[in-house]
Formats: structure tokens, sequence, C-alpha cells
């Protein structure tokens, strides 16, 4: 099915979006939710269970302490209020990679409720209304074999690895997104990536969308002006922050386009392609699964001490709003220039690099310059990009300890991005060191004299400029290595200028 | 020579501890007794002959090396087909788990062995335990020892039964809304259902989460005791497990045993009273009522006018838990898995698999459940019922503020034939009449023979405030000593 999509810009001439995202995260607890399994990742298949998440018969769960602790402190750092009293819920619906064809989650009794998280677009605040942060188990994972699309739908086999049933999963729902207009694919994006620095700060997840650490579910509608709120679908399987800008704007375009031709949206699942960049039709909600919620009773209510509770709280890193502010102001930078920072995904690598002993602006030099642009090359985050702060900072110091000039250090730096070791190591094994020697560099001075007596009579009758043509012969004669200024100043001492 | 499978666990215990008899004779006696009337009552669905007979061996090689040995060692017990047992089949009475071996002991087995008792196999109950005459087990029912054309109550009548035909001195139970009680009462035994959390459920295949108590089963009250002690006790893998000491209830029936309740006060519900029960069930009630105020217990009647309502609220509770609790045999992961030819989809598989697992009374209760639980009926009748349940333990927390326990008939009815109440569900619904209250409410209550009626055996109930367990162990212990144990004729 092909349709010409509409303009954007049009779209958001004659519509309006509502917006609202779900998350799932899966918490980095030692052990699962209701046993003592593991929760490593990519373990073989189905070692890491037992008669508990396997939820073989007679077996019954034990809710972490660990988990609700860190459900409580995600609730705190989004605003939330922490429930004095609340239950898990069971959610019934059969699928073989749940292993009780129930979900322990929790239905109208969340843990936490009632926050927002502020985010920056495009200098502007915008706070994100949080409806609420409850804590559920993941299920296991089904692998359909034999079917060309992976899909159940002519799969000949299924196989289930239940290595993941049962990881605790936190689930963090906003408030409905009205008024972004125009901006709601970079709201939604600034959102997810304002509430993965968080959990980042918090620690209590990885947060690795690729690996589905960090999973995203986007809701979209859209309505004419003062009209009521249309009906939403809602996209799932959007595994980057990429795609969560890209979901929304395309299921947006999508929608305008039903809409301008008369017909309604279906209130429905949809999938995103990362390939296409498009979503299509998952199970209509209009025959909703009835999940039948209703109290777990193999779990006693949760009733967090408000002591402990406000020992949580007390206890919050600065979140990263915050810090980011602060890191600003002892960077001294302007917000256009914290902005390209932000937006390289170089906060903390420069933080890093600063604490390692570099200033911030070396810091900074280096991590929005030569390693945005090889990240940028080889299509790689920026923290994946090959070189650490500490080698970064490392580097710097043998800039400024005049060992390496600009062009060496950018050599150097190719041979750590390619694994050849420290910066020391580097310039020490490629001889790379800026030849300091002054009896050398006079010795090379002088045959590049001798070899431009034209140059240097310009020189000797005053015209300095010109030593720029020695140098770059005294520079060329030395592989680069000798130091351009130390160079200059002797061309024009031995020609008395 | 004396007859091993006539001796109470007390005496078994004495006699292994003494040397007089080694575990492995007691066992062995046990085995031969299974042997040869078994196939009359169909007590046992799996008779574990290697491992009871290792185990025997294990207590008389211990007993022989001088290690202590506590006050069941040596006892065989049977254990209800509900709990699961490492390698040893666990079917639930049902055909969707026929042949299923769990890799794990539940924590009362676990329980069981630490204690040095002799594990003879699983018995049979109602599929799920969901039913009161066996006559819902997929495997046949079990037989009444007084009269093997009658039931021998349920869910847990193999536990029961087995009791009662000598093939075990003690068995284990569950009892959701009377599957200890009702088979105790109906085969002249003792049953006994904990306070809920007093017995772990880990391992328990639960029909209903918030009800079912696994307890002891016995010939006498002291032996169930005893039973309780061992099995009883927090465990953390049961969240819904109480954190606090078992009630100290073998003193109790100890206490109990030397006849005497001054100072004890019991009360009669009147809403009981009257409705239901079989004329010879109230009579021999009565007589025992008579029998407690001889040993100086005083006796009022309380009224529990939310009682009237425990039926229904459990028969929306219990089965909407059940829907959920049963969701998982799928025959994806264990236990019986029909049409998977290839050709058929996931779903249908799912569907064959539990159309020709469960039984008609499964189905029934997962669809009341499915009902009950679903969108837009939730608050009628889950929600209604929850509370309901409530009210009921009100009830009981204002008679528990005049009186120590409770007593009234353990069910309404004697054993009845076979067949006699299966064409009508709520016919059979009614037996757990008395009994159901106590889960609802999750206090303990025992069921202790009182009497005769035709020459059946009659229970009274004794309920007790929740973690008062002692209570109602020293009350029947009492009534045991003035009424004596019932002799099953000869099978
Ligand atoms: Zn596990």
């Amino acid at each position: 099915m092909t349709t010409t999509l509409p303009a954007y810009d049009e779209v958001v001439a004659r519509y309006e979006p509502v917006i609202g995202l779900e998350t799932h995260v899966e918490l980095g607890t030692n052990t699962k939710m209701w046993c003592g399994c593991p929760t490593d990742f990519g373990g073989e298949p189905n070692t890491r269970v037992c008669p508990v998440c396997l939820g073989l018969p007679g077996s019954l769960p034990v809710a972490n302490k660990a988990a609700i602790e860190a459900t409580i402190r995600i609730g705190l750092a989004l605003n939330c209020s922490i429930a004095q009293w609340c239950r898990f819920a069971r959610k019934n619906y059969f699928y073989p990679d749940m292993p009780k064809n129930f979900q322990i989650s929790q239905y109208d009794e969340p843990l936490c409720f009632e926050g927002y998280l502020d985010v920056e677009v495009n200098g502007e605040t915008v706070r994100i209304g949080i409806e609420r942060v409850h804590l559920e188990e993941d299920t296991g994972k089904t692998l359909h074999v034999g079917g060309a699309t992976g899909r159940i739908h002519g799969a000949t086999e299924s196989l289930v690895d239940y290595n993941r049933a049962g990881i605790p999963l936190v689930e963090i729902v906003t408030k409905p997104i009205p008024g972004t207009g125009a901006l709601a694919p970079e709201v939604a994006r600034a959102y997810v990536t304002e509430l993965r620095d968080v959990l980042r700060s918090l620690g209590v997840s990885d947060v690795r969308m690729e690996e589905g650490s960090l999973r995203c579910d986007v809701n979209t509608s859209l309505n004419l002006p003062g009209a009521e709120w249309g009906t939403r679908t809602e996209t799932k399987n959007v595994n980057s922050l990429r795609s969560v800008e890209r979901a929304v704007r395309s299921e947006m375009l999508r929608q305008a386009s039903v809409l301008d031709a008369g017909g309604r949206i279906t209130q429905e699942t949809r999938h995103f392609h990362e390939d296409t960049g498009d979503t299509t039709p998952g199970r209509s909600k209009e025959t909703a699964t009835d999940y039948r919620y209703f109290p777990e009773p193999d779990l006693v209510p949760i009733a967090p001490d408000p002591a402990w509770v406000a020992e949580l709280k007390a206890a919050l890193p600065e979140l990263p709003r915050l810090h980011r502010r602060r890191l600003q102001e002892a960077w001294g930078l302007s917000d256009l220039d914290m902005q390209s920072v932000l937006n390289a995904g170089a906060v903390e690598l420069i933080e890093a690099t600063v604490a390692a002993g570099a200033t911030p602006a070396a810091a900074r030099k280096w991590w929005l310059g030569e390693l945005s642009r090889r990240a940028n090359e080889t299509g790689v985050e920026l923290a994946d990009v090959g070189a650490t702060p500490a080698q970064v900072a490392e580097l710097q110091g043998l800039v400024d300890a005049g060992k390496l000039n600009d062009k060496l250090a950018r050599t150097v730096l190719e041979g750590v991005v390619a694994g050849e070791g420290t910066p020391t190591e580097i310039m020490t094994n490629r001889n790379l060191e800026v030849v300091s020697d002054t009896g050398a560099l006079t010795a090379a001075v002088d045959e590049a004299i001798a070899a431009n007596p034209g140059i240097a009579d310009k020189i000797r009758s005053g015209k300095v400029a010109a030593a720029g043509a020695l140098v770059g012969a005294v520079m060329k004669t030395t592989r680069g290595q000798a130091d351009a200024k130390t160079v200059r100043e002797l061309i024009l001492a031995r020609l008395g200028a | 020579m004396t007859d091993l499978t006539k001796l109470t666990a007390v005496e078994i215990a004495g006699l292994v501890a003494s040397g007089e008899t080694s575990a492995v004779e007691v066992t062995q006696a046990h085995l031969d007794r299974i042997a040869a009337v078994d196939g009359r009552v169909n007590a046992f669905l799996h008779v574990d002959t290697e491992g009871a007979l290792a185990a025997a061996r294990e207590v008389d090689t211990r007993r022989a090396a001088g290690a202590e040995l506590g006050p069941l060692a040596g006892v065989p017990v049977a254990v209800k087909d509900v709990l699961t047992t490492k390698g040893v089949p666990t079917t639930v009475g049902s055909k969707i788990l026929e042949g299923w071996r769990p890799p794990y002991d539940s924590t009362i087995v676990q329980r069981l062995r630490a204690a040095g008792t002799v594990m003879l196999g699983k018995t049979n109950m109602d599929e799920f335990a969901m039913g009161s005459s066996t006559e819902y087990s997929a495997y046949g029912p079990s037989r009444n020892p007084w009269d093997t054309d009658r039931i021998p109550g349920g869910s847990g009548g193999g536990s029961a039964a087995a009791l009662a035909a000598y093939e075990a001195p003690l068995a284990i139970g569950s009892d959701t809304g009377g599957s200890i009680r009702q088979p105790g009462a109906v085969t002249g035994t003792v049953g006994a259902k904990p306070t809920y959390g007093g017995t772990s459920r880990y391992g328990l295949v639960a029909f209903s989460s918030s009800l079912d108590t696994p307890g002891p089963c016995a010939r006498t009250v002291l032996d169930a005791a005893l039973l309780h002690e061992a099995i009883g006790g927090h465990d953390p893998r049961d969240s819904t497990s109480i954190a606090a000491p078992v009630p100290d209830v073998v003193a109790a029936a100890k206490l109990g045993a030397t006849g005497d309740l001054t100072g004890v006060r019991l009360g009669i519900v009147t809403e009981f009273g009257g409705e239901g029960a079989e004329p010879g069930v109230m009579a021999a009630f009565n007589e025992a009522v008579d029998t407690l105020t001889k040993l100086g217990a005083e006796i009022v009647e309380i009224s529990c006018p939310n009682f009237g309502y425990a039926l229904p609220a459990y028969y929306l509770i219990a089965p909407s838990e059940c829907s959920s609790n049963l969701a998982r045999f799928d025959g994806v992961r264990f236990g019986l898995r029909v049409g998977d030819d290839g050709n058929r989809s996931l779903e249908e598989v799912m569907s064959l698999t539990r159309e020709a697992g469960f039984g008609p009374e499964v189905k029934r209760r997962i669809m009341i459940g499915t009902y009950a639980l679903s969108s837009g009926y939730y608050d009628a009748y889950y929600g209604q019922a929850q509370k309901v349940r409530t009210l009921i333990t009100r009830d009981f927390t204002a008679a528990f503020e005049r009186v120590d326990a409770l007593i009234s008939p353990t069910t309404p009815f004697v054993a009845f034939p076979l067949g006699a109440r299966t064409s009508d569900p709520y016919q059979m619904y009614l037996a757990d009449l008395f009994t159901i209250p106590t889960n609802l409410y999750g206090g303990p209550g025992i069921s202790v023979p009182c009497g005769l009626a035709d020459g059946l055996p009659v229970g009274l109930q004794v309920m007790a405030p929740t973690m008062a367990d002692d209570r109602m162990y020293r009350v029947a212990a009492a009534l045991e000593s003035a009424v004596g144990t019932l002799t099953p004729p000869v099978l």
C-alpha cells in the first residue's frame, strides 16, 4: 500500500498532535524479580531459569526488594508521589513466552504516580507529565523458526527462551502530551533521551535500547484545532532515540493522509520499521484483550516505610539536567555551545576527560572535533568510537608538554582509535615525538636556506612573511616532527631578520 | 506380633526410637497393607515403594549411628497429590499433569523428609482440589473404608481414606474450602486446616491462592498436632507465609487430652443451626456439645450474620483465582500436549490440550472465574465477594471477643453414596457449607470424630482465631478423650 503522504509543514498547520510515551526499562538488579536467578544478558537459552521463573506448578513469587527500591528511586527522580500501600496485579493473557500465562504487573495501584520530567527542546523547557511508574516482570523471548518473516505466521517451529522471563521491568507512562505542534517528534525524542540519562544517573539500568533494556512505545493522535483529541495508535518496536522521533513523525504523516481522505483512525498497535521508517498495523485494539486484572494473591502488598523513602530521596544523585547546568557554568560554555556538546552525546565524555586532567576547552575540542567526525564516519556512538576520556586527557598532556604538535597529536589519536595502545606508547613506537633538539633543527634550517637562496634573500631584506616557505621545507625534512614556531624563530635568527 | 499399621504415629515413632522395630519394617507393613486393600479403596495414585524403603533405611542407619531422631522419625506418611515431589509423579488428580515429575520438592515435603518421616506415595484427590468426594479425580474415585460404596469426602479423600484404611498413620492434605476437614469428618479421622500462612504453599499446586492451606491428617489429635508442628512455620519462599513460630499445638493437644476444658468458652453459630444438616449429624453434634459441657466448657450461642453469604462469595473468589492459576497448563512446558501435529497453530494446540486435559468441574470453575473477573463484571462479582470476605472476617473477630473458639458440625451430611451428588454441582458444594467461612477468614479449623450417625462417622469442627491453632487442638483432644477414636470396620 503506497499513498502519497502530505508535507509535514502542511500537516502541522492543519492538525494538532497529541503524543504519549510508555517506556519499559529492564532493571539492572543482580537477580530476577521473583526468584534468585541471575539477570545477566547473553546466556545460553534457558540456562537462567528455575521453577519460579518457569512458572512450574506450585512455584511462588517472592518480590525482589532491590527492584522495589530502584522503582521508588525512579519515581522520586521523576518527581512522583510514592504509594504508601499498593499491590501487584495479575494481567491475564495467553502467550507462550509468558510462563504462567499471566504477567505479574501493577494495575490501579502503581508504586509511583503523578510526577513530571522537564526536558529541553530548542532551548525551551517542556514539562512532561508522568502518569505512573510501576513494576512488573519481563516475558521470555519467542523465536519463530522456518517462516520467511520471523513472525509467528508461516513459522514451522516456535522456540522459547525463558532467560529473560521474570527480569524486573519498570513501566513509565507519560500523561498525554498536547500542544507541542510541529515539535512533537523532537519532544518525544528529548523526553526519551532525558529519561535515559536520568535512569543512567540513578544506576538502575544499563538503558541500552539496542539490547532492549530500554524499550519505547509511542502513542500518537491528531485532531483539528479546538476539536477533541483524535483516536490514538500505539507504535511498538521503537528501538533507538532517532526512531522515536521518526516514528512520531511518520505516524503523524500517515494519520493526516488517512484523515485528509475522509477516513478514520483505527485504534491499534502498529510496528515501526527501522529500515523504511514506516509503521505497519499490528493487532487491533478494538477487539481488545480483556486482561482480567485482579490483585496478585501470591504476594503481599508493598508498604514502603516513609522514612526509607525519605532516605532514598535524600540520597538521589544530582539529576542530569541540573548536573548539565552546573557543568555548563564550570566549562564556561554558551547555551549554543552546550547544545552542540549535548547533541554530540559528549557531556559525560568531556566530564571524564576533564576529570582525567585536560582543560574543558581541550576536552571539548577533541570530542566534538576529531572524534565526533570519526564516530559519524563509522556510524558509531561517540562513546564507542575507540578512545577513552583517559586517553584523550593523556594525549592533550603530551601536546601541552610540547611533545606533540597538533598534527602529530591527530596521528597519535588515529593510532589510539585503531587500538595500538596509549598515546605515549604510540608516540614512542611510531617515533612521532616533536624534534626539539636545536642542533638537529639548525642543520635542517641551514639546509633549507642553502636550498632556497632567493627566499632567504627576501627574508634578509625584511620580508619576514616569506619565512613560511622555509618553515614548510624544514617541516618536510623533519617529517612534521619539528615545532613550527621554533623552526620559524631559528630561521629568522639565522637570517638576522 | 503387633500390627504396625494399627498404631498411632506416636506409638510407631516410639518403637522405632527404642529399636523395638525398624523404620523399614514399619514401612514394609504399610506397603503390604496398601497392596492388600488399595485395590478396593483407591487412596493412592502413586506408591513410591523404592523411595519409601530408601527413606526408612536412612532413618534406621541414623538411629544405628546414634543420631537423635525427631518425634516422627520412621513414621510413614501419605501425601496428597497436590504437593510437588521431586522426581515422583505429581498429577493433582488431573490428566493434564499425567506423567509430570516435578524437578523440585514442595516445602511441606522437604520438611517431612527433614523430620525423618517416610513418604509412602501420593494420594487421590478431586482434580485440582475442586470437589468434595474425589469423584472429580481423573483417576477414579477413592472409596470410604466405612462403606466402599460411599465417598471418602474431598478433595483430599485419598489422604483420609488411606488413614481410615490403615494404609498410613499420617497424611497431608490441603484445605481450600474444607478439603481436609470434610474428608476427615466422613472417614472418622482427624483433619486440621492451619491458619492461612501457617503452613507453606511453596510447591502446593495452586487452586485458589488466597485460600489454599496445606495441613495435617491423622487418626488422633496428638498425631495431627505433631505433624502440624513438623510441617508448619515460616517459609521465605512463600510471601504469604507468616513470620512467627508455630503455635504450640502439641502441648495444647496434650493439655486437651487431660479432658479438662474448665474456663474454655465455646460458641455455637446460630446461622448454622438446623440449616441443611442431616438429623443424624445434628444429633451426634448435640451429643458432643453435651460432652464438651461435661468437660467444663461453657457453651454460648453466637450470631455470625454474614456466614450465610460465605458459600456464594467462595464460589466467586476460588474460581476467579483458579481461572488465572490454571492458565499455565497449556501444553507448552510440561504435562499433556494434544494436537501438536505440525499443522496446528499454537492457539489450537493450547485449546486442544486444555479441552482434553481438564475435567468438567475444573472447566466449570475456570469459566465461572473468567466471567467473574472480566471487565465490567469484576466489581459486581469478584469485588463484591471480597467485601463479603471482609464482613465474614468481622463476624469471626467479633465472635472471638466473646468466645475462645467456635464449634459446628464439620459437614452437613455423612458420607454419601458414590454418584449421589455429581449431577448437581450445588448439592456437592453444600458439603463445605460449614467449613468455607474459616477459609475466607484465614483462621484455623479442625475436624475431630464426635460420633456415628447410621453407622457412619460424624465430625465436629473447632474454629479458632488466626494463629491460635493451639486452641482448637486443645478442644479437639478433649473431645477425643471423651468420645474415643472411631474404628472403621475391617476391610
Ligand atoms: Zn528463576
